[in-house]
């Protein structure tokens, strides 16, 4: 029942944030006018037009792609998130932590720089995702003892694991001309300002697809909590659940990072706060972070380019000056209950 | 599809049987359970007893699958590993022996978690009374809606327990469910297996305490040195020249004045 309230309170969220964060910017449109302009492109015709000049441009071919991308990459982040602390059984593992963005970044950097092309518009994100899963499955391998992970091993091996794709990253830097520098700075900031319709063409199926297959996995997921060896006993075979939320945490990773960069800890916060509400269900826990991460993204993308006039904050530092001090607090309190570590 | 899947372990009640045969674990050169053979029936409790270290543990783990083993292990007319996890999960479930939570998941939820194999089957039906009656059976509904973490080493371990038991499979196998339990709730687990037993299932308990093995098993199995040293009724089996033996201490073993039943003591 909570469940079902909290899901249908984000969606509501969700859609009153994109027709806000539509409607805002150089040229303000009221939300009103921003649906009418929706209706009428579905055939409906009913709401007023925009009114300002330009406004109907502005709206088709800036604001929506930019907001449509945001809610994507908001809703793979989350529930990137909350897949990779099911898979790992630890609340704190998250894509940005433990380095799998900044490994999905490197394949990303690479097609940018060294202009491949081989899957045309896919290009960017295939890469990505095959860096993406290399690293995960690095990740998971080396941090694992006895069927679990062990917060200090995960965290380790998260900071190792970003020192090298950081290395990796900077050398592409290094070999890339001065157009392509400035492109690949304003990327690693995390940003959604080169959003348009092909790249939402690409991230939005690749995360509903992601989201939905996810969401198939709920209850061997609640399953897995209990330890490797209960969940296999309760008929879970495990070795393939690990595969496939290795691939789908992967999968989704590599769809936010191919086009707005590395954005931190919307994976951590949005499943955290969930779980306070609902619990740890994943039946809910999953979609609920997806929708939250979506609502999150899209007002911190909001933020992001009116806080400033004429200027842009990058997305991805401003989710990290607020996700950091959460994620400080998170390890704090983990640490607290169980009794510190060495 | 494959026609096994989703094959149910038998009817509500159906007798399934456990044969193990010239089980052996290693682990590096070390041989730490050696040729045991073993049969569980159904409608009896069967007990593990033995010192630390003599592979009462790694026996359970290996009969169930966790760890690699030599031998044969038959369930329910079947070599165990040619079942898929859900197809073992109707036949037999297991209680390790630390009860970890990732999440913090409430009792009944972590309780209901034990009905998982019976999703989509027939036997979905019986969840909500399975799940009632299992923490009706472990004691632990005066805090169903706690959140797991929240709770005592001995809750924790009537809980784990209520989800084994939720399971309702032929076959119950527990790894000290006793060990962090007062002196009620031991007697609890094991009112509660016998009941089980008597349902025509079978269980199968590690445990420390011989007291409690000779008062309510209907066969103990007495491991040593990962080597069967004495399988049957306890009456035959713990006595007091092959407990002293295999414990490397003296103990004595005396009737109870009422019912007769084994009393072991240690000689201070």
């Amino acid at each position: 029942m909570r469940g079902a309230a909290l899901i249908a309170g984000l969606t509501g969220a969700l859609v009153l944030l994109c027709l806000l964060a539509a409607g805002s910017g150089q040229v303000d449109i009221p939300p009103s006018e921003v649906l009418g302009s929706l209706l009428h492109r579905l055939g409906i015709d009913a709401g007023p037009l925009p009114t300002a000049a330009q406004g109907e441009n502005a709206l088709w071919v800036v604001r929506f792609p930019r907001v449509v991308l945001a809610a994507a990459t908001g809703a793979a982040l989350g529930c990137a998130g909350a897949l990779m602390q099911g898979v790992f059984g630890n609340p704190l593992a998250e894509p940005g932590v433990i380095g799998v963005s900044s490994g999905a970044a490197v394949g990303a950097a690479a097609v940018i720089v060294l202009g491949l092309t081989g899957l045309g518009g896919w290009t960017v994100v295939g890469l990505a995702f095959v860096c993406g899963f290399a690293t995960t499955l690095l990740v998971y391998v080396v941090s694992r003892s006895n069927g679990r992970t062990e917060v200090v091993t995960l965290l380790l091996t998260g900071i190792a694991v970003n020192a090298v794709s950081t290395a990796l990253l900077g050398l592409l830097l290094f070999m890339s001309s001065n157009d392509a520098l400035r492109a690949i700075t304003s990327w690693q900031l995390g940003s959604l300002a080169g959003a348009t319709w092909d790249s939402v063409a690409v991230v939005a199926p690749l995360t509903v697809v992601g989201c939905v297959v996810a969401c198939g996995y709920a209850r061997k997921l609640d399953l897995l909590a209990l330890g490797e060896r209960s969940a296999r006993h309760l008929g879970v075979d495990v070795e393939r659940l690990r595969l496939s939320g290795i691939v789908l945490i992967a999968l989704l990773t590599s769809a936010a990072v191919a086009f707005s960069g590395i954005i931190s800890f919307v994976g951590l916060v949005v499943p955290h706060l969930i779980r306070m509400v609902t619990g740890p269900g994943h039946r809910v826990l999953l979609p609920a972070s997806a929708l939250g991460g979506a609502a999150l993204l899209v007002a911190a993308d909001l933020v992001a380019r009116t806080a400033l006039d004429y200027q842009e904050l990058p997305l991805g530092v401003l989710t990290s000056v607020v996700g950091g001090p959460f994620f400080f607090w998170l390890l704090r309190r983990t640490r607290a209950r169980s009794g510190g570590w060495g | 599809m494959n026609p096994l899947r989703r094959r149910p372990a038998s009817q509500p009640g159906a007798e399934v049987e456990l044969k193990v045969r010239g089980l052996s674990v290693r682990r590096g050169k070390r041989t730490v359970v050696d040729g045991v053979d073993l049969d569980v029936r159904p409608g009896e409790v069967l007990t593990l007893v033995g010192p630390n270290g003599a592979g009462k543990s790694t026996l359970l783990a290996a009969v169930c699958g966790d760890l690699e083993s030599e031998g044969e292990i038959l369930l329910d007319g079947r070599p165990a590993a040619s079942w898929n996890p859900v197809e073992l999960a109707m036949r037999r479930a297991f209680l390790t022996q630390s009860h970890t939570l990732a999440f913090s998941f409430e009792v009944e939820e972590v309780v209901r978690m034990g009905r998982a194999p019976w999703a989509g089957t027939s036997r979905e039906d019986e969840d909500d009374e399975a799940v009632a009656q299992a923490m009706r059976d472990t004691d632990v509904l005066g805090f169903a809606e706690r959140a797991f973490p929240s709770l005592s080493g001995g809750e924790q371990a009537r809980v784990a327990l209520a989800r084994v038991l939720a399971q309702r499979t032929p076959v119950v196998l527990l790894d000290e469910p006793t060990a962090a339990l007062d002196i009620r709730h031991q007697e609890l687990v094991f009112t509660v297996a016998r009941a089980r037993a008597a349902e025509g299932r079978a269980v199968v308990a590690v445990v420390h305490d011989l007291g409690l093995a000779a008062a309510h098993s209907d066969r103990v199995a007495v491991l040593a040195d990962g080597r069967l040293a004495a399988c049957g009724r306890p009456e035959d089996v713990l006595t007091a020249p092959l407990l002293s033996e295999v414990y490397s201490h003296p103990i004595e073993v005396v009737p109870h004045p009422r019912d007769g039943r084994p009393l072991i003591l240690p000689l201070r």
